[in-house]
């Protein structure tokens, strides 16, 4: 009577164009769904079991849905670049691109030279519309990118080492000769930060409002800009670094020292989280990935490493010298050399990093930054003359979020955002390794008895807080050299009492409970008093 | 030699006018959020603070009456009234909004026990210590609006008088008929001066008496034996009787689920029951520190509000062991009845200082009509804070409440002495053979027997 049909189960027939859906889906579906979920078969407790499993059902409903969102509701879609035949693609100039590309995106590749107003360095704000340029001999200047046009421009007359923009486009800090200052869209000087002292770099943490900087001491600032409180003062004691980062996806700082360390700090403790040693000279340049688990770092002796953060290991080594490093949003990296910029791609999705393309300037003029524009496929170096972009298809998210970054936006929503990322502005004791673990239970500790040279430790820890105690000096005949001796040896006496008393404790607590042998063990606990105990010493 | 670079056209992506709105473009790609779950926990801080800076349950009280108030009734047909009754005979009609009195029902010689409005809301029941149950006409509810000044006086439709006096009296949902509580269940007839039917199991009076929601010939009783007793009218016999430790002040039946029924005991506890399976309670309600004079269901089926002679009136989740929400204050004595409005916003408290007190059912909840944005932005609050609401930061701020004194030491008192008995009864446990001492759970433990 039926049609035999050659899918065996009957439950999962689809018309045909479904199942190829479905089967594109699930790699997206994948990324939406953050993670696995959780095994519900340990719990006990049906009514949470109930409710837990009608959540997950949520969970994968609404991945389902964004996977579906993704696939057909986006507007833009993405560059690319595909070579046909024997061309290789790092053999293509931007010349050739600029002759298939159309007129609009043009006028994202020029170069501006500013011959005598030195080494240029550039940051972008969020969105990617606004550009901030800084030339050391004291040139500071915003543009806005989409209509190539200049904001703002000012001469300083110092030293200008770092630029950064802050929450919005409309303040940036520039890290001069003395201090770092803060100013406004208008020029207008807004803030001198005078605890900072000489800064080389500075760093913006977006979510936190904290502005990060390093000095020439090798000290480490944190500063709230919401409220101007310094959260974290901190002497790294490895000395001046000229490499500094911020790994987006957790917020700690990076730091590459002259010895081929990188530390990683957050602004709440005297130590760093993490310090590794990279490379065997000095660290010329680090970038990270927008997803938190790729870091790249160059050294001196020409070679390019790409780490893994999560287990700290080398993925891959690159040859070749970097003055410049930074990654794309779609996780391109871009490393700057002299006149010459070479960018990588991990092609085959497989986090092996080949040569994709690369762009020689102009015969002496040395690249000293290189950043890629958010949302859009552009590169732009900052070099010793001036500042040049170029086209790098396929290295921008197509896709914006409006209510993450919007390189449209207007003054409305530039206000209304401002007051949204206040209120969502994290507390600096978040910033962890791990971001993930926030939301999650700690796992129970159980209190473990200190080991002998914890115990002693311990004490000398109390004793040598205690130790360096100035006594008053007395007069009259009473500030004898005896008594003062008495006195400290009484005080550090009182110190170690408490200690030596729990000590005696437990020791008092182990020698009464007398041990009781295997065979007695068994017994229920009710009757175990009864069983014939041998005192052990 | 095939290049395409990401350009995007200025018209697509801004307003063509300004009276337009501006385009919103999404994207939930996770890589473009880091930090999301601090930034979600931020906010699940945020919301919680938010709430309890909103949290104005009380509206206001509904003064009138000059004896304690102690029943009421509400009219499914007419939201914005309610009926009610106090211990000198009084019987008003208020209008919830205005919150004065519409009508006043006069007659009664002794104290009103019981007020019910008819299915069609024309008519009320009520019965009192006077040993009669009087029937009256609801005045409809444009000529009353219209007359804003005059209160106006309603004459009784009928007076049927009975040997004793009554206790509760309860209509049925869909039907014509009602039942009375006293010294035995009379089942009345509108127009019948005898009641048509009597029940009776055993010799103590009828407190309570509930028809189901779901099943109209079904009713629950409550007697002053501490039985709970379930009727059928169809077979015109009792049909199960479940005995407990102490008596039952009131029973409400879950409209959504109408096997279900809780029971509102004299030992500050709730306990729900499955009508079909009477061995055991479902659920245990704790929270309150004194006898639980009255419950209500709210018409979600999904909570309930419990008035009690601890002077507080608290708000249970239908399977939730301890209160979401307790209200409290300084003027309001012993609570007598407590009822949930129909549309599940307002809880209506009676008590003993002669006042009714309109609460919200969500005591952060913005009243009136939300534009789309702040609802979704409530609900957004709402889920963000369910989410994180197991933190310690957050748990905090939630579950903070103020109790009065008298009831927070009351209740420390009792976990003192419940914590006491627990770690007795584990001692006894581990020191006896082991599966010779048996505990029971709560939910059997109250309960006598069940008897057919």
């Amino acid at each position: 009577m039926g049609v035999k049909q050659d899918n065996a189960d009957p439950g999962q027939i689809l018309p045909p164009i479904e199942q190829e859906l479905s089967n594109e889906l699930d790699p997206k579906l994948k990324k939406y769904l953050r993670g696995e979920g959780t095994n519900l078969e340990v719990l006990k407790d049906k009514k949470l079991k109930s409710q837990l499993s009608v959540r997950e059902e949520l969970y994968g409903i609404s991945a389902k849905a964004a996977a579906k969102a993704e696939e057909w509701l986006m507007p833009s879609e993405g560059g690319y670049l595909e070579v046909e035949g024997i061309e290789k693609p790092w053999r293509i100039n931007q010349h050739s691109i600029s002759s298939e590309i159309n007129i609009s995106s043009l006028k994202n590749q020029h170069d501006i030279i500013i011959p005598d107003l030195g080494p240029y360095t550039l940051d972008f704000n969020s969105s990617g519309r606004y550009m901030a340029v800084a030339g050391r001999k004291g040139h500071l200047a915003v543009l806005d990118m989409k209509n190539m046009s200049l904001i703002k421009e000012m001469q300083v007359r110092e030293t200008v080492r770092d630029i950064v923009f802050l929450h919005n486009e409309l303040f940036f800090a520039a890290a001069q000769k003395k201090y770092p200052y803060i100013y406004n869209r208008d020029g207008i000087e807004l803030h001198c930060l005078k605890e900072h002292g000489s800064v080389l770099r500075l760093q913006f943490l977006k979510s936190h409002f904290l502005l990060a900087s390093i000095n020439k001491f090798g000290q480490l600032h944190y500063q709230d800009v919401t409220m101007g409180e310094m959260i974290g003062n901190i002497r790294t004691g490895l000395g001046r670094s000229d490499v500094m980062q911020v790994n987006p996806f957790n917020g700690v700082v990076a730091l590459g020292h002259s010895g081929g360390t990188v530390s990683m700090w957050k602004p709440t403790s005297a130590a760093p989280l993490v310090k590794m040693l990279c490379h065997p000279g000095p660290v010329s340049a680090m970038a990270f990935h927008p997803n938190g688990h790729l870091m790249a770092t160059s050294g001196k002796e020409r070679k390019i490493k790409i780490w893994d953060l999560r287990k700290f290991e080398v993925l891959q080594t690159i040859p070749g010298h970097a003055r410049a490093l930074d990654f794309s949003q779609k996780g391109l990296l871009a490393a700057g050399n002299g006149s010459f910029v070479q960018i990588f791609g991990d092609l085959s999705e497989s986090q092996h990093y080949s040569r994709y393309m690369g762009h020689s300037m102009v015969k002496g003029y040395q690249i000293g930054k290189v950043l890629f524009r958010p949302y859009e496929d552009v590169l732009v170096l900052g070099h010793s003359m001036g500042w040049s972009s170029i086209l790098i298809p396929g290295s921008g998210e197509p896709n914006f979020d409006t209510w993450v970054a919007n390189p449209y936006e207007t003054s409305k929503q530039r206000r209304e955002k401002e007051v949204r990322s206040l209120l969502d502005k994290l507390p600096s004791e978040t910033i962890m390794l791990n971001p993930s673990k926030i939301g999650t239970m700690r796992p129970v500790k159980k209190k473990e008895k200190q080991t002998k040279q914890e115990i002693a430790a311990e004490m000398e820890a109390a004793v040598e807080a205690v130790k360096d105690t100035a006594f008053k000096n007395k007069t009259k005949g009473r500030n004898k050299a005896s008594k003062r001796a008495k006195k400290r040896k009484e005080l550090i006496e009182r110190v170690k009492r408490p200690l030596l008393e729990r000590q005696l404790k437990e020791d008092e607590k182990l020698a009464k409970k007398p041990k009781i042998s295997e065979k007695e063990n068994a017994l229920p606990t009710a009757l175990q008093r009864f069983a014939s105990k041998k005192a052990t010493a | 030699m095939k290049v395409k670079v990401i350009s995007r056209s200025t018209d697509e992506f801004t307003r063509e006018r300004s009276q337009d709105l501006q385009r919103v473009f999404r994207n939930f790609d996770p890589n473009l959020r880091p930090q999301e779950k601090a930034i979600e926990y931020v906010r699940a801080l945020n919301a919680a603070k938010l709430e309890k800076i909103f949290a104005r349950p009380f509206i206001g009280a509904m003064d009138g009456h000059i004896d304690a108030v102690s029943c009421m009734a509400k009219n499914p047909n007419y939201l914005k009234g309610i009926f009610s009754g106090s211990m000198d005979g009084d019987i008003r009609l208020w209008d919830m909004a205005s919150r004065r009195t519409v009508c006043q029902f006069p007659g009664h010689q002794g104290a009103v026990r019981g007020l019910a409005a008819s299915t069609d809301g024309r008519t009320l029941v009520s019965c009192g210590t006077d040993c009669t149950v009087r029937l009256w006409n609801v005045p409809v509810a444009t000529i009353v609006e219209s007359d804003d000044s005059s209160n106006c006086t309603a004459e009784p439709l009928a007076v049927y008088s009975g040997n004793n006096a009554f206790w509760d009296v309860d209509h049925q949902w869909d039907g014509e008929l009602f039942a009375t509580a006293g010294a035995q269940v009379d089942i009345w007839n509108h127009n019948r001066s005898q009641p048509i039917n009597s029940f009776e199991w055993g010799t103590d009076t009828v407190i309570s008496v509930r028809f189901n929601p779901g099943e109209p010939n079904l009713l629950a009783t409550s007697a002053s034996d501490r039985s709970i007793t379930l009727y059928d009218l169809r077979v015109s016999s009792p049909a199960r009787k479940l005995i407990m430790r102490t008596k039952t002040n009131s029973i409400a039946w879950n409209p959504m689920e109408p096997m279900n029924f809780t029971a509102a005991n004299e030992d500050c506890n709730c306990y729900s029951y499955d009508a079909r399976k009477l061995d055991e309670a479902k659920c245990v309600h704790k929270d309150h520190v004194s006898a639980v004079m009255d419950i209500d269901f709210s018409p979600t089926g999904r909570e309930f509000v419990t008035g009690s002679y601890d002077r507080t009136v608290r708000i249970f989740q239908y399977n939730g062991g301890h209160s979401r929400e307790i209200y409290h204050t300084k003027r309001m004595q012993r609570v007598f009845c407590v009822k949930f409005s129909c549309d599940a916003s307002y809880i209506i408290s009676g008590s003993d200082d002669t006042n009714l007190r309109l609460w919200k059912a969500k005591a952060s909840e913005q009243l009136g009509v939300l534009l789309p944005r702040e609802r979704k932005r409530h609900e957004y609050h709402e889920a963000v804070k369910n989410r994180y609401k197991h933190l310690p930061e957050v748990k905090r701020i939630v579950r903070h409440r103020h109790l009065p004194k008298p009831i927070y030491k009351a209740a420390s008192l009792r976990r003192t002495m419940t914590e006491a008995e627990r770690r007795k009864e584990e001692r006894r446990k581990a020191h006896s053979a082991p599966g010779s001492v048996a505990t029971e759970p709560l939910r059997k433990r109250r309960i006598i027997q069940e008897v057919e």
